[in-house]
C-alpha cells in the first residue's frame, strides 16, 4: 500500500515534471513526436530507475544523482557569447564542420539551423529537421534506441528537444568530419537531455567527432542518446571525447544499427568526468557487417566511469573487435561490462573483446565483466580481461637509461593508451588524440584550459 | 689511509645485500680502475646478478652493510636514473620488452635526459639521427630495429646487440654487462664482443658478469674474480678463466667449503 504522505519517488518526480511541462517540451512537435514522447514516458513509468541491486547497474547507482537539486531548461536560453572566445577545441588543428549544442539546444548565433546541401546532405539541428523533414526523421528516430527496460533512453525520448541530425544520402561522403561540441554552461545546477540522430545511406560515408564539455563549475547531469543507422556498404566513424569536470554526471546511450557489409567504428575517450555511464549497443542486422569499438578511460580522484557495451551479432559473417582500456589513479573506480551476443543464425561470426586496465594506486578499483552469449555453433569468439600495475621491470629498464621515474611512468602509460588510439581508423585523428591523452596523463589538461573564464583555477 | 688516494673508479667495500631476509651478498670487496676490464664468474646462484642489480640501483633488496663508491660518490644514495646519468650502464641479462614505446622515442628521451643532467640543450633531430647511424655500425644492428618498440619481438641476439648499441649511445663510463653472452650464437657473440672492445678506452671500465669462459675468448679481461656463495673467493688474471673452463667450479667450491 502506498502511503499518500510518502514523498514522491524520483521517478514520479520526473513523470510529474514531464506532465507539467509537456506543452513546452513538445511545442511544435509533429504528431509522431508527440506519440513517441507519450510512449516513452509510459515506458519510463513502468521501469523507473534501476535499483541499487540491479545487475546491470550494480556499480553505478544513478537514482540519487537524478534526485539531486537540479534545474531544468525547456527553451533555448539566449546566452550571447562568441564561441571562439569562450571555447577553443582541444583537438588541435582539426579541420571539421563544427556544430555546437549548448545545454541540449543547437546553438547558432549566426548561420542556419539546418544545413541542406544541394546534393542532399543534411546536418544541423534535430529539432529543425523534425519540422522540415518529419517523414525522414520519423523513419529512424526511436526505432533503434530501445525503450524496453531502458530507463535512460525512455527518459531522454520523453524530454529531449534538440541535438544534431546528420543525413548522408546514397553514395555520398561528407567532405569534412562533423564535430559536435556539447557545451554545458549555467549559473545553476542543471539537468540536460540531448539527442543525436545519424543516418548514413547505402555506399555513403560519414565521420563524426563528439566532444562533451562543461564550461561552468555547476553540477551538470546529462542524459544523452545518439542513434545511428548505417545502410548497406556504408562507413560510419563516431569518436566521442568526454572532458567534463569532476562535479558532473553523464549518462550516454549510443545505439548503432548496421546493415549489410557496413563498417562502423565507435570510440569513447573519457579524459575527465565525475560520474560517467556509457551505454553502447551495436546491432549488426545485415550480413558481413563489421564493427570496431574502442574505449579509453583515464580516471583519478574519486571519478567513476562505467562502460556498458552490448555487441549484437544478429546476422551471419559479421566481425566485431572490441578494445577497451583503463588507467585508474587515486580512489577512482572503473567498470567494464561487455556483452557479446551471437544469435542462433549468426554463423561465421568473429567476435573479439579485450579489456586491459592499469591501477596506479592501491585505492583505485576496476570491475570488469566480459560476457559472451553464443547461440550459433560455427563462430570464432574470444575475450580477455586484465587488471594490473605498471610493469616494474620496464620502469627500471627505462630508469637505467637515465630516464627519471616519473617520466618513465608516463612513457609506459602513454604506450598503454596509444594501443587504443592507434586503432582509430583516421590516421589524422590519431596524433591529435594521442597528444590530448598525453597532456591528460601529464596533468596538463583541465577543463579550464580551453575556457577563458577560469572559474575555478 | 690517505683519502687523497681515492683514484678508483668503482670501489665496493664489504657489501652485504639481503633479499627478503636472506643474505645473498655476504661482504663483497672490489676495486675497478678506469681502463680496466673485470670479469666476474661463478656458478649459478652465487649472487652475480644481484651484484649487477645493486650497482644499477634495482630496489627489490636491502643493502644491509658496506659501501659502493663510484668516483668517490656514494652510489647507494643515487636513483637508478642518476647512476645512469653519471655514466653507469647496466647491460641486462634479459632486456625488457616494452610494447608501444618506440626505440627512437626511447633513445631520444634517454639521450636528452642525460644531456639535461649535464645542463646541455636537447640534441637536434638531425644530429640525433646522425649519432644513431654512427653507433649502429658498431654492433651491426639492423636499421629496422630502431623503428620498432623497445626490444619487442627482437631475437635473443638482437636484444643483446641492442644493449651494446645503447651502451655506445649513452656515453657509458662504467659498463656492467650481466650475462651478455647467454643465448648468443657465435656470430652474435663476436659482434657483441667487438662492440665492447671498440668502446674500450683508458677512461672507461667494464665489468663482465658471465657463467662461461666463452665470451672471454673475445674480450680479454685484466682481472677475473670468482663469486661463490655471496663472496669473491678467488681473483686472478685471465688464466683463472681458462682454469675454470678446464676444471669447472668444483675445485673452488671444495676449497671454500673446506675452509668453512
Amino acid at each position: 500500500m502506498k502511503d499518500t504522505l510518502e514523498a514522491l519517488s524520483t521517478a514520479d518526480k520526473y513523470i510529474d515534471l514531464f506532465r507539467q511541462n509537456k506543452k513546452q517540451i513538445s511545442n511544435g512537435d509533429p504528431q509522431f513526436m508527440k506519440e513517441l514522447r507519450e510512449e516513452a514516458i509510459h515506458s519510463f513509468e513502468r521501469t523507473g530507475f534501476p535499483l541499487r541491486k540491479h545487475e546491470l547497474y550494480k556499480f553505478t547507482h544513478l537514482e540519487p544523482v537524478f534526485d539531486g537539486e537540479l534545474s531544468f531548461q525547456f527553451t533555448p536560453r539566449n546566452i550571447q557569447f562568441e564561441d571562439s572566445d569562450l571555447f577553443s577545441c582541444d583537438v588541435p588543428m582539426l579541420d571539421s564542420n563544427v556544430l555546437t549544442v549548448l545545454n541540449g539546444f543547437y546553438y547558432h548565433p549566426s548561420g542556419s539551423l539546418l544545413n541542406e546541401l544541394d546534393n542532399g546532405i543534411i546536418y544541423g539541428s534535430l529539432k529543425e529537421a523534425i519540422h522540415r523533414h518529419p517523414d525522414l526523421v520519423a523513419r529512424y528516430l526511436g526505432k533503434n534506441a530501445s525503450m524496453q527496460n531502458e530507463t535512460f533512453v525512455s527518459l531522454n525520448t520523453a524530454f529531449s528537444q534538440d541535438g544534431i541530425f546528420i543525413y548522408v544520402p546514397e553514395g555520398l561522403q561528407m567532405e569534412k568530419p562533423i564535430q559536435i561540441i556539447h557545451l554545458l554552461l549555467s549559473d545553476k545546477n542543471q539537468m540536460v537531455h540531448h539527442r543525436n540522430l545519424f543516418v548514413v545511406e547505402k555506399n555513403a560515408k560519414a565521420e563524426v567527432i563528439i566532444c562533451d564539455h562543461t564550461l561552468s563549475p555547476q553540477m551538470f547531469l546529462t542524459n544523452s542518446v545518439t542513434e545511428a543507422y548505417t545502410s548497406e556498404n556504408s562507413d560510419l566513424d563516431i569518436l566521442r571525447l568526454q572532458n567534463e569536470h569532476n562535479n558532473s554526471c553523464q549518462v550516454t546511450n549510443t545505439w548503432i544499427s548496421q546493415d549489410r557489409a557496413s563498417r562502423c567504428q565507435h570510440g569513447t575517450i573519457t579524459l575527465h568526468g565525475g560520474m560517467v555511464r556509457n551505454n553502447l549497443h551495436v546491432r549488426m542486422d545485415g550480413e558481413g557487417a563489421s564493427t570496431s569499438t574502442l574505449g579509453l578511460i583515464l580516471t583519478d580522484k574519486i571519478q567513476h566511469v562505467d562502460s556498458f557495451t552490448v555487441i549484437d551479432h544478429a546476422s551471419p559473417n559479421c566481425t566485431s573487435n572490441q578494445y577497451y582500456k583503463g588507467v585508474l589513479d587515486d580512489m577512482s573506480t572503473g567498470v567494464f561490462n561487455g556483452k557479446i551476443h551471437v544469435h542462433p543464425n549468426a554463423q561465421k561470426t568473429e567476435a573479439f573483446q579485450t579489456n586491459n586496465n592499469i591501477l596506479l594506486s592501491n585505492t583505485a578499483k576496476m570491475h570488469t565483466k566480459p560476457q559472451l552469449e553464443i547461440y550459433a555453433d560455427d563462430v570464432k569468439c574470444s575475450h580477455g580481461a586484465t587488471i594490473g600495475q605498471l610493469d616494474e621491470d620496464a620502469l627500471f629498464y627505462l630508469q637505467s637509461r637515465g630516464i627519471p621515474r616519473d617520466e618513465s611512468r608516463l612513457m609506459l602509460m602513454d604506450a598503454f593508451a596509444n594501443d587504443v588510439i592507434s586503432r582509430i581508423r583516421q590516421p589524422a585523428l590519431q596524433d591529435r588524440i594521442s597528444e590530448l591523452v598525453g597532456k591528460r596523463l601529464r596533468g596538463e589538461l583541465s577543463r579550464c584550459n580551453n575556457c577563458v573564464m577560469h572559474c575555478q583555477d | 689511509m690517505n683519502t687523497n688516494e681515492v683514484s678508483y673508479m668503482l670501489e665496493i667495500k664489504d657489501l652485504k645485500v639481503n633479499i627478503e631476509d636472506k643474505e645473498i651478498l655476504k661482504g663483497i670487496n672490489l676495486h675497478v680502475n678506469a681502463g680496466e676490464v673485470h670479469a666476474i664468474m661463478g656458478p649459478n646462484g652465487s649472487g652475480k646478478s644481484t651484484l649487477a642489480s645493486a650497482l644499477a640501483g634495482r630496489d627489490y633488496f636491502d643493502i644491509t652493510h658496506g659501501k659502493i663508491l663510484y668516483e668517490g660518490k656514494d652510489l647507494t644514495e643515487l636513483a637508478p636514473e642518476d647512476r645512469a646519468r653519471e655514466g653507469i650502464f647496466l647491460g641486462f641479462q634479459y632486456p625488457v620488452e616494452i610494447p608501444g614505446v618506440s626505440m627512437v622515442n626511447f633513445l631520444r628521451t634517454a639521450i636528452n635526459s642525460m644531456r639535461k643532467y649535464r645542463n646541455q640543450e636537447p640534441l637536434p633531430a638531425g644530429e640525433f639521427l646522425k649519432l644513431m647511424r654512427e653507433k649502429k655500425k658498431i654492433v651491426e644492428i639492423d636499421s629496422d630495429l630502431t623503428n620498432r618498440s623497445v626490444n619487442e619481438g627482437f631475437s635473443g641476439g638482437e636484444k643483446k646487440k641492442n644493449e651494446i648499441f645503447q651502451m655506445a649511445l649513452l656515453d657509458t663510463r662504467l659498463a656492467i654487462l650481466d650475462e651478455t653472452d647467454s643465448g648468443l650464437d657465435i656470430d652474435a657473440l663476436r659482434i657483441v664482443a667487438n662492440g665492447v672492445n671498440y668502446l674500450r678506452s683508458p677512461e672507461n671500465a667494464t665489468i663482465i658478469i658471465t657463467h662461461y669462459q666463452r665470451l672471454l675468448d673475445y674480450i680479454v679481461p685484466d682481472f677475473v674474480h670468482v663469486l661463490y656463495k655471496g663472496r669473491i673467493v678467488k681473483s686472478g688474471d685471465k688464466s683463472l678463466a681458462k682454469e675454470l673452463e678446464e676444471h669447472g667450479y668444483d675445485w673452488i667450491k671444495q676449497e671454500v667449503d673446506m675452509d668453512a
